[in-house]
């Protein structure tokens, strides 16, 4: 990927640590964080907070023919996981025996490389789940 | 010395993944079950291919700070000798993660395997003066020996982390002495991969020397001695030093057992003395002292004199050492070599 740098920058934070935001007028939380509300518009009020770092696996699937920069990692899980909150984000599932990972599954949070721009470049670190 | 300092929380990061000694060995047609034996090491730690010492850190240190709000911790300090980058720290990527940022001061340190504890002492004089008030120490490595050499029988990858402040003390740092000299018995040229080392002259003149030495210092200082403490944790390259230099400073076999992790995860370099610190305070009474004394080459010693107060059980590690290192998968000479990087191609 070239010029990765500015997009490993700008989304460090909220790769890091989960953060995104919640709308204080309709409580609705999102992650990614949300420039406006889609409920409420114009009256959204918008400020950054943390998702919780525990969620469920609500669906996966297993990745053999990986994209460019991915290729040593394959076969992997990604997966969709539902937060503890309600928001759903999309995830690789490392560390765990493929028997385990199932819908309903009990995932938590674990930090990993996500991406590394050649082995010259930046290196993008970030969230990935593991089963419970 | 530190008026009421001390460690306030701790987190350990183990790799799931493991390779046996005996595994190795099969590869370069040694005798596993004898090496094995000899260095008293069962298997050691693999991290995983999008793992690295920065990223063992933050897992270590979300579990030191787990209890805290980060934006008081006013540094970060990661001891490591296998960093991700050669000139970038991993300490702003872990305050990053911690959400300390940015009126916090952050560095990376390095002392061969005693980078870790050299950040608690720093983090121990920032709070003890009141330019801080708490400091994180962390020593994480991915630690590489050179394919066939004797390093690559006993380097594994892990991370501890002590996080050290004024309220809420779960151990009293009573005092720490070092003891160092300019001794090439280990090293790593820039831009070379692996580590050489002074083969037989790793052990008297170095290990035992520094260890010896720095506890040998705190004894006099404090007026201690051996039978004084209750747990004694040294830096452990190998599962066989830690127990004979403690033997040799007069400590019962049982006061260093409880520390001893090298056997089962292998030597985690600046990870090492952390976690085995670490797993004394999993199992620490209130009242009991413990003794705590890094090893790094080059060479020298950091030895800590600590005393356990109530606090501890409030703040014990939600999963101890040894049950995070129960939890394991087994890889073959070849998926080692894929997750470690040691093909050149990768
Ligand atoms: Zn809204």
């Amino acid at each position: 990927m070239k010029d990765a740098l500015p997009l490993i920058w700008r989304r460090s934070k909220e790769r890091y640590r989960l953060l995104g935001n919640r709308c204080q007028s309709c409580n609705q939380a999102y992650y990614p964080s949300r420039k406006i509300c889609s409920k409420c518009r114009r009256a959204s009020k918008l400020v950054p907070e943390e998702m919780p770092k525990k969620g469920k696996v609500i669906s996966f699937t297993q990745v053999f023919s990986a994209p460019e920069g991915f290729e040593n990692e394959a076969p992997y899980f990604l997966a969709l996981i539902e937060l503890d909150n309600g928001v759903i984000i999309l995830s690789q599932i490392v560390d765990s025996p493929s028997e385990r990972i199932v819908i309903g599954a009990p995932v938590k949070m674990v930090f990993r490389r996500v991406f590394e721009d050649g082995s010259q470049g930046a290196i993008a670190y970030g969230f990935k789940f593991k089963v419970e | 010395m530190f008026n009421g300092v001390g460690i306030t929380g701790y987190g350990t990061y183990v790799p799931r993944m493991r390779i046996k000694i005996e595994e190795i060995a099969r590869v370069w047609g040694k005798d596993g079950a004898s090496l094995s034996k000899s260095l008293n090491i069962k298997e050691k730690t693999v991290a995983a291919y999008d793992e690295d010492s920065c990223t063992l850190a933050v897992e270590a240190a979300r579990v030191a700070c787990r209890n805290v709000d980060a934006s008081k911790i006013g540094a970060v300090f990661v001891g490591s000798e296998s960093p991700p980058y050669a000139v970038k720290p991993s300490s702003t990527v872990v305050a990053e993660a911690l959400g300390s940022t940015p009126n916090m001061t952050a560095a990376d340190l390095e002392f061969a395997c005693k980078a870790g504890t050299a950040g608690i002492q720093s983090a121990l004089a920032m709070v003890a003066c009141g330019m801080i008030e708490s400091g994180l120490a962390i020593g994480s490595d991915t630690a590489q020996g050179r394919p066939n050499d004797v390093l690559e029988f006993s380097s594994g990858s892990g991370a501890g982390a002590i996080l050290v402040g004024k309220e809420k003390v779960i151990a009293l740092v009573e005092a720490t002495y070092s003891f160092s000299t300019d001794t090439p018995d280990f090293w790593r040229r820039s831009h070379a991969e692996f580590p050489k080392h002074a083969g037989r002259f790793t052990g008297k003149p170095a290990y035992f020397k520094h260890v010896a030495g720095a506890a040998n210092r705190l004894f006099q200082e404090l007026g201690t001695k051996a039978e004084d403490y209750d747990y004694a944790v040294f830096h452990q390259p190998n599962g066989q030093f830690p127990l004979k230099v403690g033997e040799q400073l007069g400590f019962e076999k049982e006061k260093v057992l409880p520390g001893m992790v090298t056997p089962l995860i292998g030597n985690t370099y600046s990870g090492a003395t952390m976690i085995a610190l670490c797993a004394v305070l999993d199992v620490a009474k209130p009242g009991q002292r413990i003794l705590a004394v890094s090893y790094g080459s080059g060479a020298g010693s950091d030895a800590f004199s600590l005393s356990v107060t109530d606090e501890i059980e409030n703040a014990r590690q939600p999963v101890p050492v040894f049950e995070q290192i129960k939890d394991k998968e087994y890889v073959d000479y070849a998926l080692y070599v894929k997750h470690r990087r040691k093909l050149k191609s990768l």
